[in-house]
């Protein structure tokens, strides 16, 4: 049976039963990436539901605090009214794990820390996460951070809980910073790259002055049977043509030419439901400098990885049926790291889902881990 | 001074000849400084109303030695201060009678700039300002920019997160760094972040930003690069009073413009600024708001129409636009020299550093001056108006008797306002020993637990920079005490990373 604590007191006794019992909480805002992570059966599920809402929100304060388990759809609608943005753009792998998009909540995205395409520039969750309120492992409420867009006031606690994945707190309400929706953008393109070369051009024109929002490459057989090396631009009318121009003139040798707009919407949603790569093989996450991406791809054979690339070569998902082994030790020659989105249960039981930590580190996160959740209430094995 | 310091172990402090050898035998002779006239220098930071000479100064070179030197006094329980240029404004590197101050001045080179991945590995020395200029032939910079980047240290930034006037558009030092080598009080050396955007496991670079050198001494910093925008103009406008500049920094950003740059002077800080640069700033109003829009040459030109429309519109008078780059900079003067100006006005100023919701700004202003009258102290207020973060100049004379602790308790007063509006204790100059006792105005005793839980997850005996941050300190083992069934934690069998 789920527990479904009703207020923070009840979720505050419901952990420290859990501590002393020594049971396991596995927590969940709705659960849209249940099918992610070693499959765990012997432990409870916490709700987080009844933390819903948006608490406060004033626009020109650029500040947005919410109940964890508030919809994502509910706080980008609110936030759609007054022309503005989460600018992490959230990353919603429900559609991934074969989910409905949009019920995945608040608190789930800020515990996963997935960020979109606008990663990039703007920063991700972690830079978005102004403050929280949550109980940790211990049973006690806490609160970190604040509810302003500029503090320095203790530790930045919110830092950790982007990526915890629930394993050190349980999210009872966010604040996040929030800022204008661009009023218009542009997206600009150019065929038959490979990934050097898109990598190099990312690499240009993001040391321009156009203002790049989010770069992405598609290698051929993914969006069409060319390759697309694609870049946005987004901010005001007249500044968003002027630079348009301009990486038109930068990317002359590339060739980048404006796209219709439906065809620039098709290439940023691919990268927000990944409907271009097969779903049947493992999918990957692999984080990495930029300018070792092409140097990652090309440790596989041709045919055994279907790929795209986002964040300019920072970003690669990977599909593949090699072993996992594999992919971990090419991140890792490639100074990067791989996290595991997809894989059949079998899969996902033998290898964590997280990329494991040099020595020093992985003792030095144990302990931060323990600071939160001593008797390790909230680790299910999971990750 | 009514600062209570930790209580100094005199055992440690009779041992200090030793001390120094033991250094020594590490970083040689020379970097060991225990003269009297050598440790004068160290004895404050840019909180100069405390002093302290600290037991030795310490200044490594390399990461080893740093490794080797924290490792020597963890074993010997002696206390570390790090120390970056001494500029912090809170005290973070105030020296300990009995504790090493570890400088780390001569970690002074810029590593590596790789410009197509747009970021710099530099060593924690390197100015601010150096980063920028060693980028700046090749087009980019370093974007937080606090007023103090000449002397101020990256080290320095990474453990205060300090921002700068561009913050509002460009970030903090949180927002602009992906990696550090950090050395743990016990000399073991980490990477936290690296050059990927995400970290792989806990955001552990994301909490020593911020933590002000009780966390570990930063060795390396890697930052990422951005480049320089086409066109930066500024604007120079006057309101005839505080509430409507406010009204038109609301509405600036709810149209969806968020400005380079967005600063507020009142009355007081104006008329210093103008009488000590003199560069035409009006002095027939109430509040000026500067601000900076950058970009393309064509998003400036239109916006600079937008925000001039909005400004009409609350009531503005005598909008300048700039021209060149001279009368960009001469807007910028003023507000830079706030700080000397002000100081002109009378022997010592002190200065603060909250944050509020910017729709609080008119009550929290007549708030002000209500102190002022009480305190018989006057006060100028600049403003990074586009986030909030106030800086009210608190004007004193310290050879007044009393006159110090006046002061202070009316700075005390500003910052539990900032609380009660809903803001927070500090926006960019830490907490360090100045609001350390603030700390449970804005803070539950639940919550300053949880924070020091995670200092002792990095340095479980308290050894590094111990009296900061934290106005009680518990014992590590206390705060780790939990009821736990039957004395066994639950799932041993679960692997623990
Ligand atoms: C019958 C039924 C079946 C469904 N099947 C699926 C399915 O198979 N796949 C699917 O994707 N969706 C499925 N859904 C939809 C799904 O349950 C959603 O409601 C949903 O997408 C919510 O996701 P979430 O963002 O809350 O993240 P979650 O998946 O709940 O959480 C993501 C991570 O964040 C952590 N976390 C979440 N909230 C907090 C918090 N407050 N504090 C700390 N950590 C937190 C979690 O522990 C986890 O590590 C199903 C719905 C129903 C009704
Ligand atoms: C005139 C003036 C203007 C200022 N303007 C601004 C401003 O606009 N914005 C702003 O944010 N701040 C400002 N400051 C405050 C100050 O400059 C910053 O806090 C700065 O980052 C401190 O850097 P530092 O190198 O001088 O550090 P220090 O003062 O030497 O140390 C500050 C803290 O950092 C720790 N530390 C230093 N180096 C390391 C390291 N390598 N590893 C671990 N810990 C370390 C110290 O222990 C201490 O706690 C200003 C200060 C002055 C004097």
């Amino acid at each position: 049976m789920i527990l479904r604590p009703a207020d923070e007191q009840e979720l505050c006794e419901t952990v420290r039963a859990a501590a002393s019992a020594g049971t396991r909480l596995s927590l969940e805002g709705g659960g849209s990436k249940v099918s992610m992570g070693r499959p765990v059966d012997d432990c409870r599920t916490l709700s987080l539901g009844a933390f819903s809402g948006i608490a406060d929100y004033d626009p020109p304060e650029l500040v947005l605090t919410a109940g964890a388990a508030t919809p994502l759809s509910q706080i980008e609608s609110a936030l759609a009214e007054n022309n503005q943005m989460l600018a992490f753009e959230p990353f919603d792998l429900a559609p991934i794990l074969g989910g409905e998009p949009g019920v995945t909540t608040i608190g789930g995205v800020v515990a996963s820390g997935l960020a979109g395409s606008q990663r990039l520039v703007h920063g991700g969750v972690r830079d978005h996460l102004l403050g929280f309120r949550a109980v940790s492992g211990r049973g006690d409420a806490f609160v970190a951070g604040g509810k302003v867009v500029k503090n320095v006031t203790g530790y930045d606690l919110s830092k950790l809980m982007c990526g915890s994945w629930g394993r050190l707190a349980a999210l009872m309400e966010v604040t996040l910073k929030v800022l204008p929706r661009p009023a218009s953008q542009a997206t600009l393109i150019a065929r038959d790259l490979d990934p050097r070369a898109a990598w190099a051009s990312f690499a240009r024109l993001l040391g321009s002055q156009a203002e790049i929002a989010a770069a992405a490459h598609f290698p051929p057989g993914t969006l069409e049977d060319h390759a697309i090396s694609a870049v946005r631009l987004q901010g005001f009318a007249p500044s968003v043509d002027a630079r348009a121009a301009m990486v038109e003139r930068i990317g002359s040798a590339e060739g980048y030419r404006r796209a219709d707009a439906s065809v620039a919407t098709g290439i940023w949603a691919s990268l927000r439901d990944l409907s271009v790569l097969p779903r049947n093989p493992a999918m990957w996450r692999v984080s990495l400098p930029a300018r070792q991406a092409p140097d990652f791809l090309e440790a596989f054979a041709p045919g055994d990885v279907r790929w795209v690339m986002d964040w300019a070569g920072g970003l690669i998902w990977l599909s593949t049926d090699r072993p996992a082994e594999m992919v971990r030790t090419a991140a890792q020659r490639c100074n990067g790291h791989a996290m595991l989105l997809r894989a059949s249960a079998d899969i996902r039981r033998a290898v964590p889902t997280l990329h494991t930590q040099p020595d020093a580190l992985a003792r030095l996160e144990e302990r931060v881990r323990r600071a939160f959740d001593p008797a390790s209430v909230f680790e299910t094995g999971r990750f | 001074m009514s600062l209570k310091m930790p209580e100094p172990d005199e055992g440690v402090i009779a041992r200090r000849a030793e001390i120094a050898a033991a250094l020594r035998a590490i970083v040689g002779e020379d970097n060991v400084i225990d003269s009297p006239t050598g440790l004068r220098p160290y004895e404050s930071d840019g909180l100069t109303a405390y002093r302290q000479v600290p037991l030795l100064v310490v200044l490594p070179e390399t990461t080893a030695q740093v490794s080797r030197i924290l490792a020597w006094c963890s074993e010997q329980g002696i206390k570390v201060v790090p120390r970056g240029s001494g500029t912090s404004l809170s005290g973070g590197a105030l020296p300990l009678e009995d504790a090493v101050l570890l400088g780390l001045g001569k970690f002074n080179r810029v590593l590596e700039v790789d410009y197509e991945d747009r970021l710099a590995v530099v060593q924690p020395g390197v100015t601010n300002l150096a980063i920028t200029k060693a980028v700046e032939d090749a087009g980019f910079y370093y974007a937080p920019d606090p007023s103090s980047q000449i002397a101020c240290s990256i080290g320095g930034n990474v453990a205060e997160n300090s921002g700068g006037v561009h913050c509002l558009k460009y970030g903090l030092t949180t927002n602009n760094v992906l990696g550090a080598e950090l050395v743990l009080m016990d000399g073991e050396v980490v990477r936290v972040g690296g050059r990927t955007l995400d970290a792989s496991g806990l955001d552990l670079l994301g909490v020593v930003v911020g933590s002000e050198g009780l966390v570990g001494v930063v060795t390396e910093v890697t930052v990422r690069l951005l480049p320089k925008p086409e066109a930066a103009r500024a604007m120079l406008i006057g309101f005839p009073s505080v509430e409507e500049a406010g009204h038109c920094v609301a509405d600036v950003i709810a149209s969806g413009i968020i400005p380079a740059g967005m600063e507020m002077m009142d009355r007081p800080a104006i008329h210093a600024a103008e009488a000590f640069v003199k560069v035409g700033y009006p002095l027939d109003v109430e509040a000026l708001l500067i601000v900076e829009l950058d970009g393309v040459a064509a998003e400036c030109t239109h916006l600079l129409e937008e925000v001039e429309a909005i400004a009409g519109r609350h009531g503005a008078v005598g909008i300048r636009v700039s021209t060149t780059e001279e009368e960009r900079n001469a807007f910028w003067a003023g507000r830079k020299a706030a700080f000397p100006a002000v100081g002109r006005l009378a022997p010592d100023y002190y200065c603060m550093d909250g944050t509020i919701p910017r729709r609080q700004l008119p009550r929290v202003l007549k708030r002000m001056g209500e102190l002022s009258e009480h305190y018989g102290l006057g006060v100028a207020n600049v403003f990074h108006a586009g986030d909030g973060n106030l800086h009210p100049l608190i004007l004193y004379d310290a050879n007044k008797p009393g006159e110090l602790d006046r002061a202070e308790e009316f700075g005390n007063d500003i910052l539990r306002l900032c609380v009660e509006v809903g803001g927070v204790l500090t926006g960019e100059h830490g907490v360090g020993v100045e609001k350390r006792d603030l700390m449970p105005e804005m803070f539950g005793e639940d919550d300053l637990k949880q924070q020091q839980r995670v200092k002792c997850a990095f340095d479980p005996d308290l050894l590094l920079n111990p009296g900061k941050v934290f106005p009680t300190l518990h014992r590590c083992a206390e705060l780790g005490r939990m009821h736990v069934h039957h004395g066994k934690v639950p799932f041993p069998d679960i692997p623990r990373f």
